[in-house]
Order: C-alpha cells, then sequence, then structure tokens
C-alpha cells in the first residue's frame, strides 16, 4: 500500500478463536474491511455502511455489533465471533440448518448477517415471544423474503431447543 | 409444507418444496456473492460521477489523479475504444460523459488504485469544470414541448395510444382520480460488483459480475470495448437480489476498459450511496383516470392518461410505458378503452425495471378506482371486483383474447376465506409507532381494503426472449447448464427438480452460470419459471428420449413402452426395471435446447396488437391500523390467494409472495427517492426506508393451482403479481381506516392526519 | 501511534491533550459512518472504549443524582438497574437504531454529537443533566442546555472530552416517545420527553427533531404546573382538554423546519400530539 494513506501499526485481532496479525493496514478501515479483505473471512457482507442493515453483523464481547462500525485497529484484544465462526464448516448449526428448511435464504445477503443475529438473540432468550424475536431482528433488513420464513426459522429453532 | 418426495417416488421433485443447493454455502457464510471475488494482484476501481442534473463539460483534467501513488489507470470518455454508447432498447447513454452530463451521477471518468482509500483520493483529484444548465425536471415540460431537447433523441421516449371499442362510449357512473407514484428504489442489498481479469496481450476480457441478463451485457460491453462478442466472458458473480435494477449496464464497461488498460484485474464494487446513483429506478408516474359504468356497477369504459417519468436516459422505458398503458385495465372485462401515455426523458435520475415494470403504477391507479367506483354503485370492493372480473378468452384493451388460465373469482373468493386477524395484540410493538412507542390502544383505527391484479409474463412487443438449456446425463448424475442468472428467486433448485423428476435422478449439479451457452434471458418479467425451466424441461426430455432409445435399443424394446418411474426406467407393459444410473453407466447423453414463447406483435398507433404472451392473476385483501392523529400504519395481515398455475416449490413460491409483498408495501407507506430540482436528497437507508421485520404483516398466502396449459410446466411466473397488488391494498385498507381520498404512494404521515 | 487506545481517563485525556486534531471514536456509530462517507479524515484516534471510568455508572442516592460516565451504551441506560432509575432515558435508549447500534452507541456520543434528532438528548434536558467535560487542565461541568449550542455544535472545547453526565433523579412519571416513519430504526421525525417532579411540582417538557438542538417548552411547562392538583397527583380538569391544551401551547414553542424526512407542520403537529399523550400517561 502506498505511503499516502496513514497507517496503523501490526495489530492483532482475536476471530473465532485465532489470532490474525494485521499489517500495513489503512487506519481507517473498519472491522468489516479488514475481516473481508485482509483475514480471508468474506461472510461478513457490507450493504449499507452504517449499521442500518446488519449485514455485517458479528459478535464482539458476547455483544450484537455492526462490523461496519467498529474500527479495526481498536478492536484489538477483543473477542470477536463472525458467521464463520458459528458451526464448523461441515455441520451448520440448528440455526443455519433451520434457515435452510424453513426456506429464509432467497439472495443470502442478509443471512450470514441475521444467523449471527438469530444465534445470540436465542443464547440469550431462548424462548422469545414473536414480539422480541421482530425487535431484536429489526437491525437486519432483508429485501428478498418479507421476513415470514425468516420468523418461521427462529420460531422451529426455538421449539426444536426447547424439545431437546 | 416440506414435503420430499412426489407420488413417483424420487425425492425433492417438482412439486416439492426441495431445499436449494446454495442454502447451506449463503447460511455459513462460504457463498461467493460477486463483491466476495478477488484476484491476485486486483486493482480497486472508482467512477466520478457528476454533481449536477444538467451540465456541460467545459474542462476534465485527470492529470492530478495520475500523480497519486498507487494510481494505475485513470479513464474517461476519450478512452472508450468501441461504441460510445449503450442501452437496452436504444444505444442513448453514454459510457462515460462526453460534453453533457445529464443526470446527477453520470459517471465522467474512472479509475483504478491499489486500496479503496486511493481511488477515493485520486477522484478527488481529477478536475472537472462544469456549465451548469438549467434541468428539466417536471415531465409534463417534455410531453408539452415546453423545454428543448436535453438529449439528440428528444425529450419523448415514447408516446402510445390505446383506442379500443367506442371511444365515444359513456356509462350514467363517472369516478374519476388523479394519482401519483413517487420513485422507489430495488435497494438490493448485494451492492454493485465486478471483477474482470484481462487477457494478456488485451484481446479480450473475463468478468465475473452479479447482473440479471449474461448475454445482453455482453453484447452490450462487447460493443462499447471494441471486441467481438466473444472476446467478452461473462459468469455470473453471486447476486445480492436485483428486482429490475441490474438489467441496465451500470459498472460492467468500466471494470473491463480499467482492467483492459492497466492490464490488471479490477473489482469495481459500489458503496449505497453510490448504488442509489449508479442504477435505474422504478418510473414515478402521474396517472388520470376515468371509468364509466352502468348503475348496477359494471364496467363500460376506461379513459386514461399516463406520463412516466424516465429520467435521463432511454433505458427500457418504451417497454415499461407498454406495459403500464395495456394494463389500465386491470383483470377486467372492458370493451371501451382510450389510454394515452407517455414515457419522456428529464433531468431527474434514470429510471427503467423495477419488479412490476410499468403494471404497479397502472395498478394502484385502476384499484383505486374501482373503489370509487364500488362506493358509487353501493358495492362492496370485493363485489364489484367479482362483477367485473375477467374470464379466459374476454378481450384485451390491446385487441384480441386474454387467453391465460384465470382463476379470478377463486382469487377473491379464496382471499375473502381467510380469517380476519384478531383485534389489536396488547402489545405496543404491534401498534402503528412501532419502537418509538406512540400509540396507545385507543389511538388506533383499522382498516380493510383489497386489490386485484393481472400481470404479464415474459417480454412482450415480438421479443423472443428465449432460453437455453443444455443437461448432461452420465453415470446417473444430471449436469444442468443453463446461463440463468439465479438472483435469489431459486431457479437453482428448480433446475435441481426438473431433472429429478424428468430423468429419475437424485443428483443433479447446475453448473456455473456464464457465456459459454446459449442466452436465457433476463431473470425479469416473472419468466424464469416459464422460459430457462421450460428449456431444463425441453432438454431433460429430449435426453431421456435418448436415454430410452439406449434402454430399448440394449432390451430389444420399442422406447415408446418406457417411461421413468421413480430412479428406474420401466416398460410400462413389461418387465423391464433398470436404475436410471446404471442405464447411463458409461454413456454420456447430452442435449441442448432453446425454449422460445409463441411470438407477439408490436401495438400499432392504436395500441392494437397481441403484445403480451400470457397473464397472471392475484387478490389481495389488506388489513392496517391506522393512529389517525399521527398518521402512522402498521399492517397487520395480507390474505392472499395468487393464480400460480402449478406451485413447482411450494416455498419458494411463498417466499416470493412474502417478499413481494413487503415491496409492495414499501412503495405504500414508505420507501422513496425523495427528488429537489433533480438531486436525490435520500441516498442512504438512514433515509430510504425499508420495511423491516416489525413492518412486516402476517401473510397468509393460498396457492390457486390451475395449470396452465400453454406453460410448460403448468406453472405461472409469481414474482410480481404480489408487488403489484400489495401497494393498491394497502392504500385501500388506510383509506377504509381514516376516510381520506391517498391519491398518491408513498402515504406520508401528513397525508393522513393533517 | 495513530490509534490511541488508553486504558485510563488520566491516559485519555493525555491523548487528547497530545494529539489535538484525533477523533474521539467511543462506540463508531457516527463517527465510523463520517469516515465510511468520505466526511472525515482519519489521522489521529482514540479510541475510549477502555477507559473504565468512561464505562461506570453510579447512582449517588444522596445527591439523588445518577452520574453516568460518557461511554455507557444505550443497551445498558434500557436494562434494570440503570432503566428503574431513568425510566424515560431506557424508553429512549430503546428507540436508538436497532440491537446492534444500541450495544455500541453510547450516550456522551449522542451529546458530542448533538444531533437535534438525537434520542437521548430531550431526556437530559428534562432532567436538567450536567455534563462533565475533562481535558489536562482539569475538568468543568455545563448544563447540558448550555452544552447543546446548535445543530451538531456543542460547547466541548479542543482537548476536552467529555467524561460524564449527572442526571438527577426525579421522583414521578417520566417517559420519551419519538415518530418515524416505519416501526423500528428511525431517525426521530419529532420526539418528546415529559418528567414529573412531584415533590418540586414541575412538568418539564423537552422536544426534540423540531429546533436546531433540543428545546425545552417552558411556557407550556409552567402553564401546565399549574393545572395540577399536586396534592391529588392529578389534573385539575378535564383531562382530554388540557391534554389538548398543552399540545397545542407546545407546539406554538416548537421551531421545526421542512426537510427530506418531513414537513414543519407535521413536525408541529406531531410534537402536539405526543406531549398530549404523554401528559395522559403521566396522569391517567
Amino acid at each position: 500500500m502506498s505511503n499516502e494513506l496513514p497507517a496503523a501499526e501490526h495489530y492483532v485481532l482475536t476471530v473465532n478463536g485465532v489470532a490474525h496479525e494485521v499489517r500495513d493496514a489503512w487506519i481507517g478501515e473498519s472491522l468489516l474491511y479488514v475481516l473481508r479483505e485482509r483475514l480471508g473471512l468474506p461472510g461478513a457482507k457490507g450493504a449499507c455502511e452504517q449499521g442500518e442493515c446488519g449485514s455485517c453483523s458479528v459478535v464482539v464481547d458476547g455483544e450484537l455489533v455492526c462490523s461496519c462500525l467498529v474500527l479495526a485497529a481498536a478492536a484489538v484484544g477483543r473477542d470477536i465471533t463472525t458467521v464463520e465462526g458459528l458451526a464448523p464448516a461441515a455441520t451448520p448449526s440448528d440455526v443455519q440448518q433451520a434457515f435452510v428448511d424453513e426456506g429464509a435464504v432467497q439472495c443470502g445477503f442478509c443471512t450470514p448477517g441475521l444467523v449471527v443475529a438469530v444465534h445470540h438473540l436465542l443464547d440469550q432468550h431462548p424462548h422469545p415471544t414473536d414480539a422480541e424475536v421482530r425487535e431484536a431482528l429489526s437491525g437486519n433488513i432483508c429485501r428478498c423474503t418479507g421476513y415470514g420464513r425468516i420468523l418461521a426459522a427462529v420460531q422451529a429453532v426455538a421449539e426444536e431447543r426447547r424439545r431437546v | 409444507m416440506s414435503e420430499t418426495t412426489t407420488a413417483a417416488g424420487v425425492r425433492h421433485g417438482l412439486g416439492t418444496s426441495a431445499p436449494r443447493p446454495d442454502g447451506v454455502p449463503k447460511v455459513q457464510g462460504r457463498f461467493a456473492f460477486s463483491s466476495d471475488l478477488w484476484a491476485d494482484g486486483m486493482l480497486w476501481g472508482a467512477t466520478l460521477r457528476s454533481p449536477h442534473p444538467h451540465a456541460r463539460i467545459v474542462r476534465l483534467d485527470v492529470s492530478p489523479a495520475w500523480t497519486i501513488p498507487g494510481v494505475e489507470c485513470v479513464v474517461t470518455a476519450a478512452d472508450v475504444p468501441g461504441k460510445a454508447t449503450y442501452g437496452l432498447i436504444s444505444s442513448d447513454q453514454p459510457v462515460f460523459a462526453g460534453d453533457v452530463v445529464r443526470y446527477v451521477g453520470e459517471p465522467v471518468a474512472a479509475v483504478a488504485a491499489d486500496h479503496p482509500e486511493t481511488c477515493r483520493r485520486a477522484l478527488a483529484a481529477i478536475v472537472v469544470e462544469y456549465e451548469v444548465l438549467a434541468p428539466l425536471v417536471d415531465a409534463e415540460a417534455a410531453v408539452d414541448g415546453s423545454f428543448p431537447p436535453i438529449h439528440p433523441d428528444g425529450n419523448v421516449i415514447r408516446h402510445q395510444r390505446i383506442l379500443h371499442g367506442d371511444p365515444d362510449a359513456t356509462g350514467p357512473v363517472v369516478v374519476e382520480g388523479t394519482y401519483e407514484l413517487g420513485m422507489q428504489d430495488q435497494a438490493f442489498l448485494g451492492l454493485e460488483a465486478a471483477l474482470a481479469l484481462p487477457d494478456p496481450g488485451g484481446g479480450g476480457v473475463e468478468l465475473f459480475v452479479a447482473t440479471q441478463w449474461l448475454h445482453e451485457d455482453r453484447q452490450q460491453i462487447a460493443a462499447c470495448l471494441g471486441l467481438p462478442d466473444e472476446g467478452v466472458r461473462i459468469t455470473l458473480g453471486g447476486v445480492g437480489g436485483a428486482f429490475g435494477a441490474r438489467e441496465d449496464i451500470s459498472l460492467q464497461v468500466h471494470t473491463c476498459l480499467l482492467a483492459l488498460r492497466s492490464g490488471r484485474p479490477v473489482k469495481v464494487q459500489y458503496s449505497r450511496e453510490e448504488s442509489f446513483f449508479g442504477h435505474v429506478h422504478r418510473h414515478p408516474a402521474r396517472i388520470h383516470m376515468r371509468h364509466h359504468a352502468t348503475v348496477d356497477g359494471d364496467l363500460v369504459k376506461v379513459e386514461a392518461r399516463i406520463v412516466l417519468d424516465g429520467g435521463a436516459y432511454a433505458s427500457t422505458s418504451s417497454a415499461v410505458l407498454v406495459n403500464a398503458v395495456s394494463h389500465v385495465q386491470g383483470p377486467y372485462r372492458l370493451a371501451n378503452a382510450v389510454v394515452d401515455g407517455w414515457a419522456v426523458r428529464t433531468n431527474n435520475p434514470p429510471c427503467g425495471a423495477m419488479r412490476g415494470f410499468g403494471v404497479v403504477q397502472a395498478c394502484f391507479a385502476h384499484e383505486s378506482q374501482m373503489d370509487k367506483l364500488a362506493a358509487a354503485c353501493g358495492l362492496s370492493p370485493l363485489e364489484v371486483r367479482l362483477r367485473n372480473a375477467m374470464r379466459t378468452g374476454d378481450e384485451l384493451i390491446t385487441g384480441g383474447p386474454m387467453d391465460s388460465v384465470a382463476p379470478l373469482e377463486r382469487c377473491l373468493l379464496e382471499t375473502a376465506a381467510v380469517p380476519l386477524p384478531p383485534t389489536p395484540d396488547d402489545h405496543v410493538l404491534a401498534r402503528p409507532g412501532g419502537t418509538g412507542r406512540t400509540t396507545d390502544p385507543a389511538h388506533v383505527r383499522r382498516g380493510v381494503g383489497w386489490a386485484l391484479a393481472m400481470k404479464n409474463l415474459m417480454y412482450s412487443e415480438g421479443f423472443d426472449d428465449f432460453s437455453t438449456a443444455r443437461v448432461r446425463l452420465h453415470d446417473g448424475v444430471a449436469a444442468v447448464k443453463v446461463a440463468t442468472a439465479e438472483v435469489g428467486q431459486g431457479f437453482v433448485v428448480l433446475a435441481q427438480q426438473i431433472a429429478r423428476t424428468v430423468l429419475g435422478v437424485d443428483d443433479v449439479v447446475v453448473e456455473p452460470a456464464d457465456t459459454t451457452i446459449g442466452s436465457a434471458g433476463s431473470t425479469s418479467a416473472s419468466r424464469q419459471t416459464w422460459m430457462s425451466g421450460g428449456a431444463v424441461d425441453d432438454a431433460c426430455r429430449a435426453v431421456r428420449e435418448r436415454l430410452f432409445e439406449l434402454v430399448g435399443s440394449r432390451h430389444g424394446i420399442e422406447p415408446l413402452r418406457l417411461a421413468i418411474d421413480g430412479t428406474d426406467v420401466v416398460d410400462t407393459i413389461g418387465d423391464l426395471r433398470v436404475p436410471v444410473a446404471e442405464a447411463s453407466a458409461g454413456v454420456v447423453l447430452e442435449q441442448t435446447v432453446e425454449h422460445h414463447h409463441r411470438p407477439t406483435e408490436e401495438l400499432d398507433e392504436q395500441g392494437q396488437g397481441r403484445c403480451h404472451t400470457a397473464f397472471a392473476f392475484t387478490a389481495q385483501r389488506a388489513v392496517v391500523d391506522v393512529d389517525p392523529e399521527l398518521g402512522l400504519v402498521k399492517v397487520v395481515q395480507i390474505a392472499t390467494a395468487q393464480d400460480v398455475g402449478r406451485a413447482l416449490n411450494p416455498l419458494s413460491v411463498v417466499g416470493q409472495i412474502e417478499g413481494g409483498i413487503a415491496q409492495g408495501l414499501g412503495l405504500a407507506v414508505m420507501e422513496e427517492i425523495v427528488l429537489a430540482e433533480g438531486r436525490i436528497r435520500n441516498p442512504s437507508f438512514t433515509d430510504y426506508l425499508l420495511p423491516t421485520c416489525l413492518d412486516a404483516p402476517d401473510v397468509v398466502a393460498v396457492l390457486v393451482e390451475e395449470p396452465e396449459p400453454m406453460a410448460p410446466l403448468g406453472a405461472k411466473g409469481v414474482g410480481e403479481p404480489p408487488c403489484v397488488a400489495a401497494t393498491p391494498a394497502i392504500v385501500a385498507a388506510i383509506r377504509d381506516a381514516v376516510g381520506r381520498a391517498l391519491p398518491r404512494v408513498p402515504v406520508r404521515p401528513q397525508d393522513i392526519c393533517l | 501511534m495513530p490509534v490511541a487506545i488508553p486504558t485510563s481517563l488520566a491516559a485519555a485525556v493525555e491523548a487528547a491533550a497530545a494529539l489535538p486534531g484525533a477523533h474521539l471514536l467511543a462506540g463508531g456509530t457516527d463517527v465510523m459512518v463520517e469516515v465510511s462517507f468520505g466526511h472525515r479524515r482519519f489521522d489521529d484516534v482514540i479510541a475510549l472504549d477502555r477507559v473504565p471510568e468512561l464505562r461506570a455508572w453510579h447512582h449517588d442516592q444522596g445527591a439523588g443524582v445518577v452520574r453516568l460516565g460518557a461511554g455507557v451504551t444505550y443497551a445498558t441506560c434500557e436494562r434494570p438497574p440503570l432503566s428503574a432509575l431513568l425510566p424515560a432515558l431506557a424508553e429512549a435508549a430503546r428507540t436508538v437504531g436497532s440491537p446492534q447500534i444500541r450495544n455500541a452507541g453510547t450516550v456522551g456520543g449522542n451529546l458530542g454529537t448533538c444531533s437535534p434528532a438525537g434520542d437521548a438528548l430531550p431526556v437530559l434536558s428534562a432532567l436538567d443533566a450536567r455534563v462533565e467535560l475533562v481535558s489536562v487542565g482539569g475538568s468543568r461541568t455545563v448544563s447540558v442546555h448550555d452544552f447543546m449550542v446548535g445543530v451538531k455544535r456543542t460547547d466541548r472545547r479542543p482537548g476536552e472530552l467529555i467524561s460524564a453526565v449527572t442526571v438527577p433523579v426525579l421522583d414521578g412519571w417520566q417517559g420519551y416517545t419519538k415518530v418515524g416513519v416505519r416501526n423500528a430504526m428511525v431517525i426521530a421525525i419529532a420526539s418528546a420527553c415529559l418528567a414529573v417532579d412531584r415533590p418540586g411540582r414541575t412538568v418539564r417538557i423537552a422536544l426534540g427533531a423540531v429546533g436546531p438542538t433540543v428545546l425545552r417548552a417552558r411556557a407550556a411547562e409552567a402553564w401546565v404546573a399549574g393545572e395540577v392538583d399536586w396534592e391529588a397527583g392529578a389534573l385539575a380538569g378535564d383531562p382530554e382538554a388540557l391534554a389538548r391544551e398543552l399540545g397545542e401551547r407546545v407546539a406554538a414553542e416548537a421551531r421545526p423546519i421542512d426537510d427530506h424526512r418531513s414537513t414543519a407542520a407535521y413536525r408541529r403537529h406531531a410534537v402536539a400530539v405526543l406531549t398530549s399523550r404523554l401528559l395522559r400517561r403521566a396522569f391517567p
């Protein structure tokens, strides 16, 4: 990268339990940018750069946040979980499988952010009411599905977890 | 909903809610959208855009950009090697503005550099001197010719009349109104992105892009690059929704040009703000409509005047206009029509395809009218529609019979049969105002509204939008190759389902969509199930025929006796049963087929001509809660019975219905690109509001299945009708709650309460 | 080092003095948007999210105030025990953006950005909060009314950080409500906070998005305080009529404008309705 842009010193981010070194980055890079362009974790998506759509949702130190609004260089020392860290590649999580089974996936662009948000919701509130689910997911925009199948998927998982 | 077997016994065949093959990668974040693509040595590209709606470029100096370290390439109109312009219908749109810019956001130059931030600085360094000109922003001034032409092709893109039946017919009951629709944006989430890799030597380029129609893109790109079509090889990059906004060229030529000029791979990716400027929008419209009817409420005649603001370049405005004028009739029996329609050019943002394609506008007007008619005749909204609903064989105002299956009565009655939702929930989030907690139960008034919609399927006016499919059977595995753009609608799973059912195989590989095979036409116009589904079906049947010939000759049986049963080839009058896997072991059976629909005609000067292939219908009943004092709306329930022909994948169909309704809801109450003198005031998701899950209603969808004999699989397209019907149904419900005329969408709070 | 990550308030203050042009970054929900849009150039940044003093809050029962560190997030405000002490702030916090935004966005950030539509601000105004600013030169407090100077302009001086906001705990009903075009994630077109101080016999009314900064409708406040039977804790007259009149009086003090989000006429009407309803909620 050219010397025109102020660089951040080498820093380390812990993502999905793994330490990643970041070098020669421009200081203003968001966590979303670094995940996607430097750490080989393109699961989180950028659809608005403003925290208005939730496609970039990740969990940082147990809190659901928009990675487009997190300055990557300031996220050192935090535990970051992305969609890639929710389940091993060979076995989708119950939330992920429910999304597929219930038809909650069309174009799929909002899906990683939603899956992260749903995991986070159910971890904190295992038996959410419909109103609680809607409020919890109100920061995740979907343009394809109209949300019906997404809400069905969430309830299916909550049901299933209740049974187990 | 998730049945996995059909009567024939193959898993996940036609008629089942088979899971989509890209579902697991998508939920894991492993699915590659165009924006996820990457190449070694890749540069980032970015576009400089006009800040003025209308201006002459007096001076353009890109040299300062070249001095910025990290900048590898800068291009302008002077660097376009081939055709300077492109366009879907007429090539009126410059790759880069030459001497004039005609809309805010028009591309003027592009750069490629080592980092997006370097690109931003390079663009800021380019010097452009503009002589600002007065913009044409009033569509009426384009119609009446009072504004000088802003383009050599003139300010009227198309004018189309329809004269049908007796133009002087009248009826004792007359209702009229002037209706307006604001500019809606497709707002797909997957922002524009493309990656171009130049061939060494520069004789060609490989492009990965999220688009709706690979071959149409290729043709336009090649022409602009001065290359033969084969020099541009396109592979579909993962598409994050489209809804019409990817039909036109946006970043394709720029990306390829930067790659060819720099000799390196170049990736261009739009931000959300840029995306608002970078693609076409839905045409804002002004429609005056008058209906004549008998005292009993039978329609006699419709008169309409429609003006569509096409913005700076023609795009598909001409075709959108044809849809708008021809669908003035709505799904109703109507003997007499006088319609006048214009699609005009202004310095507003260019408009083109968006889900519904001109029918959204016409339907909002005619459904508003039908409710006025009902009131004038003492009928209910349901009665007036039942009374006038079209039947198969009825005459269209463009001439000729409407010969699609038309189960309109069923659509209306089955919608009416859906129980109304219970009285408002006690939960504040379920009330208007949502998380703002503005509204107590006493402040709520509930309303119910209806809409009945008709939507044409496939392209019109003589356009042969065929699709091509290649199917190969080998060792019990089928491979399907189509250039169909999967934009989220689920064509990839339908292709598998067709092959499973027709060929009796479980394993179906859907190969990447690219230009190594013939065109599949556009993913738009609710056409891919019919056309690409038809092509895949044709190709599978052709392969099956070859398979039967093979089995027949091996076993001395007449191929006509053979059939597929589950995953076996069987002799229908004998004992032979051979698994398809075994029968196809060691051989490759392959067929490539084009599927065409029947020819259509252009409209003549009187708007007569058999210009559409087929139609689909839907009925919707909306229940809304309104806070009349604050003008806030919560859509509670949409009940709908939609004419789908045959539900090939019920879960996919429901997904299209629910998704289409959400977009119609957006237009009804919250989505509008706000313009001031040609400038977009709200190019962000902060102020261009999309429905959240707290805005989404309960949707109760009934799938009315009366197979369409003309359709290859009996199935009609389902994507657009729900979007078309939702807007008028919701506005009708708001009117029912508050008694206001509400002739304009999106309805704003002040329209309801002030 | 371009990104300073101080871990104490003292270190943060020193960094602010050493890097006078540095951007102060807490939740990032405003600052990072400006970076993405290219409105801000990032040369030096001081990240404030590891400063424990800024994250903390404390209820001083004796003084009857809650001292909120500037880095307290909306999510913290939404939840008990803080939500019980400052219920209107909890309501306001719950309307901000989305859960993702609320987990990151801070009260201090809302003050620092000072948008006329900022959700916490009408509450801080109605409760007569005081803003604490700290620099190498020391600290000072200023009333929130004097702190919010204009549209996105505050009294914060170069080298100063907002360290805390001190919010009186009132004895009486309080609530916040805001209007937007959709049911979640909206910037307020109009907002209002109403807070009753029973012992003090005052009704405070603060309005958002209808002026260059948050407004207190002081004339309307004075009038309505006189219409309350404070002994009985009820309105002394026909509640509907009083609520309607309060709305009209409040509307007269609003100074809304037309913009791409809404019109002055609607905003004026909306604050009238919101305030009437809040009064009815306060005095059912």
